[in-house]
């Protein structure tokens, strides 16, 4: 798509954003914002590095969990808290991506997956989850000492800067020369080791900012919600994040933004309406994009968009 | 009589269940294995289809009276057809793209049929009774021997090693891996290849569900068990690498035994301890204990 009609898309996008909280639930508007923001780190990874990672729910569930004990337990400021959870699930990402870019394909799926799975029972274990129970009652506190983030429509502003800026970042890290290594990866990784690259480097760096800028969305989850329980740190929200991606196109960057509005909306309208049916329509969908809707909406819109103008 | 420090009877009662849980990962490995070779496909929804086996053998048992022996022969088959309708259906349209797309197809198949069966029957598990053949235990004079887990061990030992056998030394499994190597070769031999890879996701989704009619008088009856058994197979899918169908029954057993090992000796790592193993494993052998590096 040509630069100017892209910049009016995102004026346009983020007007309606800024805008959001007059009509809608701003809580419902965080939630979207934080998975779409989770999408996009996830999407950084298999869209762009074609890296299957099945394992990100650690990422989210970790950064939760930290953000949430160092506010409630050790009273760190906000912003503090937020960069806690964040790097605690980069450091993580470090851990998992230095073993997972072991093997290839599907094995690396498997091994995120398995990896994943091992927090989780730890989480289970460890003191400070709160077990079955999860951590309630985490304080927003203050930003800056100054702005009082338990009113929900500052903690809106600070969420929708939080996830722009991460936009932000992304969009410039798969713009960048750096990114076109990482495409070039996904394209043909045999012929970017030829070339002289040292591709488990770009593997395990796109897997450390993308694990960060999961965190990042969990820790500000968090701060939304109030709580951090283990349902962040489930398969099912790792799960839930490769239906958004691939649902709003993965590979594109507005993809996983789109995605995550559509799911999260479903979820939370459905919820109440149909119970555990719920997890079969997500299953559903999952079947239908893979065999008919592999472009997903976004990849399909770009589609229709490039043939109309070929016309 | 102590070993480290832990009374003999304990011990050998943990290594038993160790070798339980290890049967399950053999037979399950097993299945992913002979799936993975022929159609180049990770089967998520192969815990979902173990999980649909246990319920099977309930709902034979509960609604038409079919007995255990009946359900461990009747219900293998169903899931086979299951499975053989989910290839002709959707798999088969996806063995030109990328393998990924297996999986994330898969996955969607387990959640809609762990979504069906949990809206229908709850998350609490449903008892199943063990036939009365093999209730009751030996008594081996150093501790008691349950015979259900005897059974289970003995019968997926011999379903192991029958599928190993067929595939490495008949003419059925000449063709089968002659298929797996270069299917458009095998076809070109008058083979039909298509009809064989259908048969083979029926036949390794049909392992699954004998594991599952195995596992209902042990564990409960739930439409959970399967998805977590499933992530921990995939750790013994890691360590062990799909390349080889012994590989991968041998690695389900020790690790099944490693398990309950953990179990006595440091109780809470027993549920991470496999996950570990396979991070080791990473680290020394990336390409697995039975893969072989590409």
């Amino acid at each position: 798509m040509n630069g100017r009609l892209s910049l009016i898309g995102y004026a346009a996008l983020l007007a309606a954003l800024l805008a959001a909280p007059l009509f809608l639930y701003p809580v419902l508007v965080m939630k979207v914002l934080c998975f779409a923001l989770f999408a996009c780190a996830f999407n950084l990874l298999l869209g762009y590095t074609g890296l299957l990672s099945f394992g990100h729910a650690a990422f989210l569930g970790t950064a939760a969990y930290v953000t949430g004990h160092v506010l409630k337990e050790w009273g760190w400021p906000t912003e503090l808290g937020l960069l806690a959870g964040t790097l605690a699930a980069a450091a993580l990402g470090w851990l998992f991506g230095a073993l997972a870019i072991r093997r290839q394909g599907i094995y690396f799926a498997m091994v995120t997956l398995a990896l994943a799975q091992m927090v989780y029972f730890l989480f289970i274990q460890a003191p400070f989850t709160g077990g079955e129970d999860g951590l309630q009652g985490v304080p927003r506190g203050h930003l800056f000492g100054v702005v009082d983030l338990a009113d929900d429509i500052n903690l809106y502003y600070l969420v929708l800067a939080i996830c722009v800026g991460a936009f932000w970042l992304i969009h410039r890290t798969i713009n960048s020369p750096f990114g076109q290594i990482l495409k070039a990866i996904r394209e043909n990784e045999a012929r970017v080791v030829s070339l002289g690259y040292d591709v488990a480097k770009y593997k395990l760096l796109a897997f450390v900012l993308s694990a960060a800028l999961a965190g990042l969305a969990g820790a500000t989850k968090t701060l939304v919600f109030k709580f951090a329980t283990l349902t962040d740190a489930h398969w099912h929200a790792s799960g839930e994040v490769v239906l958004m991606t691939l649902l709003g196109g993965m590979g594109t960057i507005f993809g996983p933004v789109v995605g995550a509005s559509v799911i999260v909306t479903l979820q939370n309208e459905l919820a109440d309406k149909v119970g555990s049916l719920v997890t079969v329509i997500m299953g559903a969908i999952f079947v239908i994009c893979v065999l008919a809707f592999r472009r997903g909406i976004v990849g399909e819109a770009i589609a229709l968009y490039r043939r109309m103008v070929w016309r | 009589m102590e070993i480290f420090g832990v009374p003999l009877p304990a011990l050998m009662g943990q290594l038993m269940l160790g070798l339980v849980s290890g049967s399950f990962y053999a037979i399950l490995s097993l299945g992913l294995a002979v799936i993975f070779g022929m159609l180049n496909i990770i089967n998520f929804a192969h815990g979902a289809l173990y999980m649909m086996g246990a319920f099977f053998a309930w709902m034979a048992l509960t609604y038409l009276g079919i007995g255990y022996w009946w359900s461990l022969v009747l219900v293998p088959a169903v899931v086979g057809v299951v499975g053989i309708v989910i290839e002709r259906t959707m798999l088969q349209w996806l063995y030109k793209l990328d393998h990924l797309y297996g999986l994330l197809l898969t996955f969607g198949l387990a959640l809609i049929i762990e979504g069906l069966f949990r809206s229908e029957y709850g998350v609490s598990g449903l008892p199943y009774t063990i036939p009365d053949e093999l209730t009751g235990a030996l008594d081996l004079g150093f501790m008691f021997l349950p015979k259900y887990r005897l059974w289970v061990i003995a019968i997926s030992l011999f379903v192991c090693f029958a599928t190993w056998f067929v595939i490495e030394k008949t003419q059925l499994g000449a063709y089968l891996r002659a298929a797996t190597e270069n299917p458009k070769l095998t076809q070109a031999f008058g083979i039909n290849v298509p009809l064989m890879v259908m048969l083979t996701y029926g036949f390794g989704v049909a392992l699954a569900g004998f594991a599952g009619v195995l596992a209902a008088p042990i564990f409960q009856v739930s439409p959970l068990m399967g998805s977590n058994l499933i992530i921990a197979v995939f750790a013994v899918v890691v360590i062990g690498g799909m390349g080889s169908i012994l590989g991968s029954i041998v690695t389900g057993l020790g690790l099944g035994i490693i398990e309950g090992l953990t179990k006595v000796f440091y109780a809470e790592a027993s549920s991470t301890v496999v996950f570990i193993i396979m991070a080791i494993v990473l680290l020394i052998r990336p390409a697995g204990l039975f893969g072989k590096e590409k």
